[in-house]
């Protein structure tokens, strides 16, 4: 749980005199509302509610990675981690891109304060049968492409709504190839085709990540939970209510254009015409979001110009981004009009990626290195655009006002967006390298 | 939780697919501890345009919310629900909802029902007349003063939860017995409190 979520849950417990069921199973960060340079939080709401969030921690005997403990993060960052997010469980968190998690074989999924509540009051949570579809991704990914093209190839195919009811298993050769930092950000973008939660089959992959990770079973007890977790995988003849397949042989980078994740194209593509769009309310949303990003049809994306460049977020701030990204930027320079963050998604991350000298990198190039935390990628804490700023973002929410009111957020992968940075427009990153 | 059982008054029309929680309460409100007082930040950015549906004052007294495809989608942040009932909503109808607003809603005393497109259009064609709408919970069906009457599905757990304002937890509490049956043969894989500081 995080801070944002969850003071209300806490309330409830205690004016009902409810205790905390099973304390041992839930785990606590801070992770929105921090700032990420140094300092003492200026906003008084802010540091409230991080009070808030220590004060019910220790009243309800539940383990707190508080800002500065070494182990914070972004909670979706964290729990693999830690080795706590294992294949077959069911994880739930306030916070919709909890579906991250399923990248491990697990059941995970968003819900909300009152949810929370119930949870930590009875380990439990009634729920409906989801339907099921599975997204099977074919080919071989081209050089120079990553998971978060994949996802949001997808979800442009299937629609913000697409997924809406669903459980959605990604499977086929091109996600068996993906590292567990690739899984995860295809698992976390779920929720932007409106599925509930996204799964992979554990596999060696799996496996290897979580071997001696903190929470992971230790000794004898590991072998007999790789053996159960080699079960965890959907029967051949298993049916879906619904089935998808993706080529990935020919995909491009891609970046989107409009206020929502389905309104991406490829980057070598030009921002749509609202006019080839034959359902009347897409219609009308495609001039709206056109409107709101301030963009003429037939513009190539190629051709927009950026103010800000933000690499970070549960989707793509893991140390394997941050590598990506410093590799596309070493030795060359941010654009003279573009200020560029980089927010590692936890403090371990930071860690790690500072003894490779990724910050050196981003530093020498003209990038900020950041403090862990989940920044700009919603702007609850002072990390926010200002109106009519023009973003390249490696979040996952391009919704309107999304990292701070009259911002334009354009998503795309950690490669594109260091390019962006260079280049101070989009371009395909590999015309960098 | 206040009681649901049936609601009459004005509705109001949002015609706009795919709102998500991002609008319905922008993020700078989540700071707060509380649980009450988010209606006043309701659409807090889209509020600023004078045409903005929630201006006209025959909407700001509608008890009901007829919205467009995929209402309610992105942040799980409750506090969207919390806003529109605070706001004075009591019922949400869309041709669909995002999974966990769905679920939010419930949670807040305020019903989401989902209509086809073409139901809902029935409906907006009868309100140009008179723009009035009794909702009854307890027997799915909604109702115009000129006669048309659409029924609707519900989640009969959730019919449950609203009709008699009920608290889910309490509910569940009732059955500690079977949580315990089952968490004396499933053993926790790790202990949290046990993790390196
Ligand atoms: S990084 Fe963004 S999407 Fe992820 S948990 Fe934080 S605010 Fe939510």
């Amino acid at each position: 749980m995080h801070e944002v979520t969850s003071p209300q849950a806490f309330e409830s417990l205690r004016v009902n005199g409810r205790p905390v069921r099973r304390p041992e199973l839930t785990i606590a960060t801070m992770d929105h509302n921090v700032p990420t340079v140094d300092g003492p939080i200026t906003d008084d709401l802010a540091r409230a509610q991080l009070d808030a969030l220590r004060r019910n921690c220790e009243d309800f005997g539940i383990r707190l990675y508080a800002t500065g403990s070494g182990r914070e993060g972004i909670v979706h960052v964290i729990g693999p981690e830690l080795g706590i997010t294992q294949p077959g469980m069911t994880i739930v968190c306030g916070d919709s891109h909890t579906s991250t998690h399923g990248a491990f074989g697990a059941l995970a999924f968003g819900i909300g304060t009152s949810e929370v509540e119930h949870v930590l009051a009875t380990q439990t949570l009634p729920q409906a049968l989801p339907k099921t579809m599975r997204i099977r991704f074919n080919g071989t990914l081209p050089f120079g492409l990553a998971a978060k093209d994949m996802v949001l190839a997808a979800i442009g195919k299937i629609g913000v709504s697409g997924g809406q009811g669903h459980v959605v298993e990604y499977a086929g050769p091109a996600i068996e190839a993906l590292s567990m930092e690739g899984r995860m950000t295809v698992c976390n973008m779920s929720i932007e085709a409106g599925a509930r939660a996204g799964m992979i089959a554990p596999d060696e992959v799996t496996f290897a990540y979580l071997e001696g990770r903190p929470g992971a079973p230790p000794g004898a007890a590991w072998e007999a939970a790789v053996a159960q977790w080699r079960e965890l995988r959907t029967d051949h003849d298993a049916t879906f209510d619904r089935e998808l397949e993706v080529d990935v042989s020919s995909l491009k980078p891609q970046v989107t254009w409009g206020t929502n994740p389905g309104m991406v194209a490829p980057v070598d593509a030009v921002v749509p015409d609202p006019a080839d769009f034959g359902d009347p309310a897409e219609r009308e949303a495609v001039e709206r979001a056109l409107a709101y990003m301030d963009l003429a049809p037939g513009t190539p994306l190629v051709d927009i110009r950026i103010d800000k460049v933000f690499i970070g977020s549960c989707t793509n701030a893991r140390i394997e981004d941050l590598r990506i990204a410093a590799k596309v930027v070493a030795g060359k320079q941010v654009a003279g009009h573009v200020r560029a963050i980089v927010v590692p998604g936890s403090a371990q991350v930071k860690l790690q990626a500072e003894a490779e000298g990724l910050d050196e990198i981003f530093q020498a190039a003209g990038f900020e290195w950041r403090r862990a935390g989940c920044s700009m990628c919603l702007g609850m804490n002072p990390d926010v655009l200002g109106p009519g700023d023009r973003c390249a973002s490696t979040s996952n929410r391009n919704f309107e006002g999304r990292q701070g009111a009259g911002s334009r957020t354009h998503l795309l992968s950690p490669a594109m967006a260091a390019a962006a940075a260079v280049a101070g427009h989009f371009v395909d990153a590999r015309e960098l390298v | 939780m206040r009681e649901l059982r049936s609601v009459t008054g004005k509705a109001a029309v949002l015609d706009r697919a795919d709102v998500d929680t991002d609008q319905i309460i922008p993020k700078q409100f989540l700071k707060r501890i509380e649980r009450s007082g988010y209606g006043e930040f309701l659409f807090f950015d889209w509020v600023k345009d004078p045409a903005f549906f929630l201006n006209d004052p025959e909407n700001r007294e509608a008890p009901i919310l007829i919205a467009g495809r995929n209402f309610g989608c992105g942040s799980s942040r409750e506090h969207a629900a919390w806003a529109l009932e605070d706001f004075g909503f009591r019922v949400v109808i869309a041709p669909s909802f995002g999974d966990i607003f769905r679920t939010n809603a419930v949670n807040t005393g305020l019903a989401p029902i989902v209509l086809a497109e073409s139901r809902i259009a029935e409906l907006r064609e009868a309100l140009a007349g008179e723009n009035e709408l009794t909702v009854d919970l307890e027997q799915l069906w909604i109702t115009h003063p000129g006669g048309l009457r659409i029924e609707f599905e519900f989640d009969a757990h959730a019919q449950e939860t609203l009709v008699n304002g009920l608290d889910d937890v309490a509910r569940t509490l009732q059955r500690a017995g079977e949580i315990t049956a089952y968490e004396s043969t499933h053993a926790a894989r790790f202990d949290t409190r046990a993790l390196p500081i």
